[in-house]
């Protein structure tokens, strides 16, 4: 449909825009024709290019591969779940991830984010099996309101854990403190070079399954019927949900509610077709995650709101208006 | 039938009393300077006036509070539970608990007060977060328990977030009092706050002597209770009043103990085989727990004593996990 076609490439318009917002807006505003000539590379040295290129870049590049990170990673979430109410944070996998993290820092010493993203694979990964077998016991299989009952339950017992860690050392409170709130403010280079391999991995890995995926929208039997590898596909889609939201979380902090908004917007704009889901999550996630940024510098500057709260403020109350609204089935 | 108790409840309730009281020795001898129960018992007595000090006026103050904190939780739990006909009904899950942090830290951090203050400002954002979890899982139906244990995790979400950015912009020292504070503390209780439990609970006492019986005709189903001579909604609502006021004076006085309101109730029932809601038991229980969990939070790091809501919280946290994939195994078979 040429319709989808336009939107993508007014999405990615949209992002632009929001790209040079984000470059733009902060404690020290800079005017768009500034930001523009700090980017090619005029007016060296001035403090106004110094800002844009050694600060507001990295940041916003990171904002970009993050928010397109976690997109993707919801949308695989609920295709592959088929689960309306699928979210990274909602289903434990940012408290394993942070609880791994913390166990590396506080109990193993280790230092510097190359090191933190392994652990939070490691955690990331544990926790999501952890969720989906306590949500898939018995028959009746993992339903949406287990999986996000389950996540509520093993994100209890983690973040019980990490406190437990953290308390034992005030510096340690405080690093964690910042990084709980997941956001992009005194985040940048260091952290974008640590996961972006990663990153790439995971999305290549979703799209490849998103043929397989729109079969499997129609039920496992047909999706055999029609020649997808089931088990090779919930794998795969495994992994690459593992790696995009242990890559992000390290990244950028715990984001609640970004995998479960975007790809409910993707899905309202492009049909359930789920490679053009993907694509839309993955602009969509960067859009979305940028201007909660933006916005939380704006808001009482010049301090700054960490864009996981803004998050939470947009994604809590469209998660209240499906569990309204829906008719999920029963435990 | 109602009214009639069951012997098996009064041997696990006779246990269950005698457990309490071995913990409360032990909790009583743990700590900095470790004593042997004989050592806890002479200084109960005051035969030996240092062991007496540190006894009667540090260390029983503090396990007071957790007996009474946990009875409270056991209680309000079991209410909660048996209103909603539904075990995850609990304080924690329908966002009070969270709610109360917030309000809470709102009066730490951006209003500078201590004390009292801090208590009133837990009690208003936790009543307000429950009320609002309420009306949002309120549709024409009415309130079916999945929806409003749904809407709790995300208001609790909400919470967390807000929780989270208000610590991350606190100043250190403030930053670990309230995370100390959100986890539900017993590690500096006194006299000071054992009084106003007690007072607390001997004002309820009256109302908890007689909300046994409208309870468990409750749970028959409001036809059945009303035909039992019970006023239906006079009586939840005097219900829910008596469950939030247990649970806000236990996170006025200790800070929010997660987790025990959840448990508590369960394992009460379990262990009983009572088939409705045993407050008692539930009372016991919930003492034991935070009693149990006390003692573990302080000997599990000893240099650092922990706060009671971490071993609550990682314990309530397997527990339910346990608790919800036992209940979907039992619904399939």
């Amino acid at each position: 449909m040429p319709t989808r076609g336009v939107g993508i490439a007014l999405a990615f318009g949209g992002l632009a825009f929001t790209a040079l917002l984000s470059l733009a807006v902060g404690a020290r505003s800079i005017p768009l024709g500034d930001v523009v000539e700090a980017l090619r590379g005029h007016g060296e040295g001035t403090r106004d290019a110094t800002i844009v290129t050694d600060l507001r870049v990295p940041r916003t590049l990171l904002g970009i591969a993050a928010g397109a990170s976690l997109g993707l990673a919801g949308a695989l979430m609920q295709s592959l779940t088929r689960n309306p109410l699928a979210d990274p944070g909602l289903l434990g996998i940012n408290a394993g991830a942070a609880a791994a993290v913390v166990i590396a820092i506080g109990l193993l010493g280790l230092a510097g984010s190359t090191a933190y993203v392994w652990f939070a694979f490691l955690g990331a990964g544990l926790a999501a099996v952890a969720v989906y077998m306590i949500g898939a016991a018995g028959r009746g299989g993992a339903t949406p309101v287990r999986l996000a009952l389950a996540g509520t339950a093993i994100s209890a017992a983690l973040t019980a854990v990490i406190y437990g860690i953290v308390l034992t050392d005030p510096l340690l409170l405080q690093k964690y403190n910042l990084w709980s709130v997941g956001g992009l403010s005194g985040r940048g280079r260091s952290e974008l070079a640590g996961v972006i391999p990663f990153m790439v991995m995971g999305a290549v890995a979703a799209l490849l399954l998103a043929r397989s995926l729109n079969a499997l929208a129609m039920g496992e039997d047909s999706a055999r019927a029609l020649g997808a590898r089931v088990g090779v596909t919930r794998i795969g889609g495994a992994a690459a949900i593992t790696l995009l939201c242990g890559a992000a979380t390290a990244a950028v902090g715990p984001l609640y509610f970004l995998g479960l908004t975007v790809p409910h917007a993707a899905r309202a704009i492009c049909g359930p077709d789920v490679r053009w889901v993907l694509g839309y999550s993955a602009v969509l996630g960067a859009i979305l995650l940028l201007v909660a940024d933006v916005i939380g510098r704006v808001l009482v500057a010049p301090e700054e709101l960490q864009a996981g709260l803004m998050l939470a403020f947009v994604g809590a109350p469209l998660f209240i208006v499906i569990v309204r609204k829906r008719n999920i089935p029963a435990l | 039938m109602i009214g009639l108790v069951h012997p098996r409840a009064i041997v696990v309730g006779g246990t269950l009393l005698i457990g309490c009281a071995v913990l409360l020795i032990v909790a009583i001898g743990t700590g900095e300077f470790a004593m042997s129960p004989g050592e806890v018992l002479s200084g109960l007595a005051g035969s030996d006036p240092a062991a007496s000090f540190i006894v009667r006026d540090l260390r029983l103050p503090r396990a007071l509070c957790a007996v009474l904190a946990g009875a409270a939780l056991g209680i309000s739990g079991a209410i909660f539970q048996s209103l909603t006909r539904n075990p995850l009904g609990s304080p924690d899950i329908v966002g009070f608990t969270y709610g109360a942090g917030v309000g809470a830290l709102v009066v730490i951090t951006v209003l500078g007060g201590s004390g009292t203050i801090v208590s009133a400002g837990a009690l208003a954002g936790g009543t307000i977060t429950a009320l609002a979890v309420y009306v949002l899982a309120f549709t024409r139906g009415g309130v079916s328990g999945h929806r409003l244990v749904l809407v709790g995790i995300a208001i609790s979400a909400l919470a967390l977030a807000l929780i989270d950015f208000l610590l991350a912009r606190a100043r250190i020292e403030d930053a670990q009092e309230a995370t100390r504070w959100l986890l539900g503390s017993l590690n500096t209780r006194g006299w000071e706050d054992v009084w106003p439990l007690l007072g607390g609970f001997i004002l309820l006492a009256p109302a908890l002597a007689v909300a046994g019986r409208p309870l468990r005709a409750l749970e028959l189903g409001d036809d059945a209770a009303h035909g039992l001579g019970v006023r239906v909604e006079r009586a939840r609502l005097g219900l829910v009043l008596l469950s939030v006021a247990l649970v806000s004076g236990v996170a006025v006085a200790v800070g929010p103990v997660l987790f025990v309101a959840l448990t508590a109730p369960q394992i009460a029932r379990r262990v009983a085989h009572s088939p409705g809601p045993a407050l008692v038991l539930s009372a016991l229980t919930g003492a034991a727990l935070v009693l149990a969990a006390d003692v573990a939070a302080q000997r599990l790091v000893p240099s650092t004593p922990l706060p009671v809501g971490v071993m609550t919280g990682a314990f309530g946290g397997v527990y339910l996990a346990w608790l919800l994939a036992r209940g979907w195994r039992k619904a399939a078979t």
